[in-house]
C-alpha cells in the first residue's frame, strides 16, 4: 500500500478564502474562509440547507466554487484536483458502493482504480477493520445502510488519505456502529491525520471534535476551539446564528 | 497505475454486474425477437422483399437495440453516487471510457449474434457462407456504434430527459456508420468480397478510429462536467 506519511502537527491541511458558490442566481456560499490543521478534528455545524455538503465537496475538488481559493493538502484547490484527490478520503451521502458486487469486490473495484494494491490479503484485512469480514463475500445489497457507510470508510482508509471529508457521518449508524466509527476518527486523528465533519445535528460527533465552526446562509459564522465552549452555550449560539442566517 | 489495469477493472466489474443482474442482455434479447416479429408482419411473407431489405432491417434492429443499452451505460454509476466515485478515482479518465466501451462492445456484439442468428431462422437465409466476412462488418459497426454510445451515454446520464437527448445525439453521428454496415453487409450477402466494398470498410474504419481518439480525449470532460 503507498502509504502517505503524516503531515507534521500544525501543517495546515485546509486553508481556503473567499469561497463564494452560486448555482445560477442562489448564492449557497458566500466568502467563507476556513482552515484546519493535522491531527484537528473540526465539526461543522449547520442547519439543512446551509451549504455544508457544497464546501465539503469543493473541498473534495467535485465541485467548483464559482470565486476564491485556497489550499487542501498543500494544493491548489483550483489548479492541483488531481493531486488533492489522492490525498482526500469522502464520506458523502452516496456510498459509491456497487450494490451488485460483494464487500470484497467493490474493495477491488475501487483499490485498482485508485492505483492501490488490491490482493486478497490486504483487502480482508481493511474489510476486517471495519468489521465487515465475515460477509466479504456477500453482495452489498443484503447490506444495511450502516453496513454500507463501513464498506464506505474501509474503501476510504484503504488509500490512505490525510484528509477525512465526512457528511453527515452518522447517519443510518446505530449506537455500535457509532461507537466504533468514533474509535475510528480518534484513531486517524491520533496519526495525524484531519477531520472535516459536517453535520446539522449536536450527536456524538462534538465529543472528539477539536474546534467547531458553524455555517449559516452560505457563512461561516462561528469558528472557536470546542474546548472554549460548553454544550450549552453552543446551543445557544447555534440557534442565535441559524435564526439570523439560516 | 497502468491505463490497462484500470479499464480491465471497469470491464470486469460491469460484466459481472451484468452477468448477476442481467438487466440489460435479457431486455436486448426480448426486444431483438419483438424487433424480427415487427418486421415480419410490416414485410409480410414475401421471401424476396425481405431478402432484399435484410442489411437495412439487420442494422436498423442493431442500432434500435444499441440505443435500448448504450443509454444504460452510466446509469449502474448513479446507484449510491458511483459516478462522485469515479471522478474522485486518479489518472487518466480514458480508462474509465475505454473499459465501459469493451463492455458496450461484447454486449452490442452478443446482441447482433443473436440477432443474426435469428434473421437466419425467420427469414429462411443461409448465413454460414458469409460469416467471415459478416463478422468483419459487424466487429467495424459495433465498436463505431460503441464508441459514440459509450460517449454520449456518460454525456446523457446525469441528465433528466435523458432518454430523448440519447437518440437526438446518437443517431444524426451514427450515419457515416449505419451507411457503412448496411452497403457493406449487403454486398456481403450478395457474395461479393470484402475487397469489392474496400471503400466502405475504409469509411467504417475512419469514422471508428475518429470516434474512439474523440471519445478518449473527451471523455475526462464530460466526466467532470
Amino acid at each position: 500500500m503507498t502509504q502517505q506519511a503524516p503531515p507534521p502537527a500544525g501543517q495546515r491541511v485546509i486553508d481556503i478564502q473567499g469561497i463564494r458558490k452560486a448555482f445560477g442566481a442562489n448564492a449557497v456560499l458566500e466568502e467563507v474562509d476556513l482552515s484546519l490543521e493535522a491531527g484537528e478534528v473540526l465539526a461543522l455545524l449547520g442547519p439543512n440547507g446551509a451549504g455544508k455538503t457544497t464546501l465539503v465537496k469543493i473541498l473534495a475538488t467535485l465541485l467548483r466554487p464559482s470565486s476564491g481559493g485556497g489550499r487542501v493538502t498543500g494544493f491548489d484547490l483550483l489548479k492541483e484536483p488531481e493531486r488533492i484527490r489522492r490525498q482526500v478520503g469522502i464520506l458523502a451521502h452516496g456510498s459509491y458502493v456497487y450494490e451488485d458486487l460483494t464487500a470484497q469486490e467493490n474493495l477491488r473495484f475501487w483499490a485498482t482504480m485508485a492505483g492501490l494494491p488490491a490482493d486478497a490479503g490486504a483487502l480482508q484485512k481493511a474489510l476486517a477493520a471495519v468489521d465487515l469480514e465475515s460477509v466479504a463475500g456477500e453482495r452489498a445489497r443484503t447490506f444495511s445502510s450502516g453496513m454500507k457507510r463501513r464498506l464506505a470508510l474501509a474503501r476510504i482508509l484503504l488509500g490512505a488519505p490525510r484528509l477525512l471529508l465526512l457528511d453527515e457521518p452518522y447517519a443510518g449508524l446505530d449506537q455500535r456502529g457509532k461507537k466504533w466509527l468514533e474509535e475510528v476518527l480518534l484513531d486517524f486523528r491520533g496519526k495525524g491525520g484531519a477531520v472535516l465533519m459536517a453535520t446539522h445535528s449536536f450527536g456524538r460527533g462534538l465529543s472528539i471534535a477539536d474546534r467547531v465552526a458553524i455555517l449559516a446562509g452560505g457563512r461561516i459564522v462561528l469558528n472557536r476551539p470546542r474546548a472554549s465552549l460548553d454544550l450549552e452555550e453552543l446551543h445557544r449560539l447555534y440557534a442565535l446564528a441559524t435564526e439570523d442566517g439560516g | 497505475m497502468s491505463f490497462a489495469r484500470r479499464a480491465w477493472i471497469v470491464l470486469w466489474k460491469d460484466l459481472l454486474t451484468e452477468r448477476r443482474s442481467k438487466e440489460s442482455l435479457n431486455a436486448l434479447f426480448f426486444f431483438a425477437v419483438l424487433l424480427l416479429f415487427l418486421f415480419e408482419f410490416a414485410l409480410g411473407p414475401d421471401r424476396e422483399r425481405l431478402t432484399a431489405a435484410l442489411p437495412g432491417l439487420l442494422w436498423l434492429g442493431f442500432i434500435l437495440a444499441g440505443l435500448l443499452g448504450l443509454g444504460r451505460t452510466f446509469l449502474v454509476e448513479r446507484e449510491n453516487d458511483c459516478w462522485e466515485g469515479l471522478l474522485l478515482t486518479p489518472g487518466d479518465k480514458g480508462a474509465i471510457y475505454l473499459g465501459k466501451l469493451a463492455v458496450n462492445f461484447l454486449l452490442m456484439a452478443t446482441v447482433a449474434i443473436v440477432l443474426l442468428g435469428l434473421f437466419g431462422i425467420f427469414y429462411n437465409v443461409d448465413l454460414w457462407g458469409s460469416l467471415a466476412p459478416l463478422a468483419v462488418v459487424i466487429v467495424l459497426g459495433t465498436v463505431g456504434l460503441a464508441s459514440v454510445g459509450t460517449l454520449f451515454g456518460a454525456m446523457t446520464s446525469q441528465v433528466r430527459a435523458r432518454e430523448l437527448l440519447f437518440p437526438l445525439l446518437l443517431l444524426p453521428v451514427q450515419v457515416p456508420v449505419l451507411l457503412g454496415t448496411v452497403k457493406a453487409t449487403e454486398a456481403v450477402l450478395q457474395g461479393l468480397a470484402l475487397s469489392e466494398v474496400a471503400h466502405w470498410l475504409k469509411l467504417l474504419a475512419a469514422a471508428d478510429l475518429v470516434y474512439l481518439v474523440v471519445g478518449l480525449l473527451t471523455f475526462e470532460f464530460v466526466l467532470e462536467a
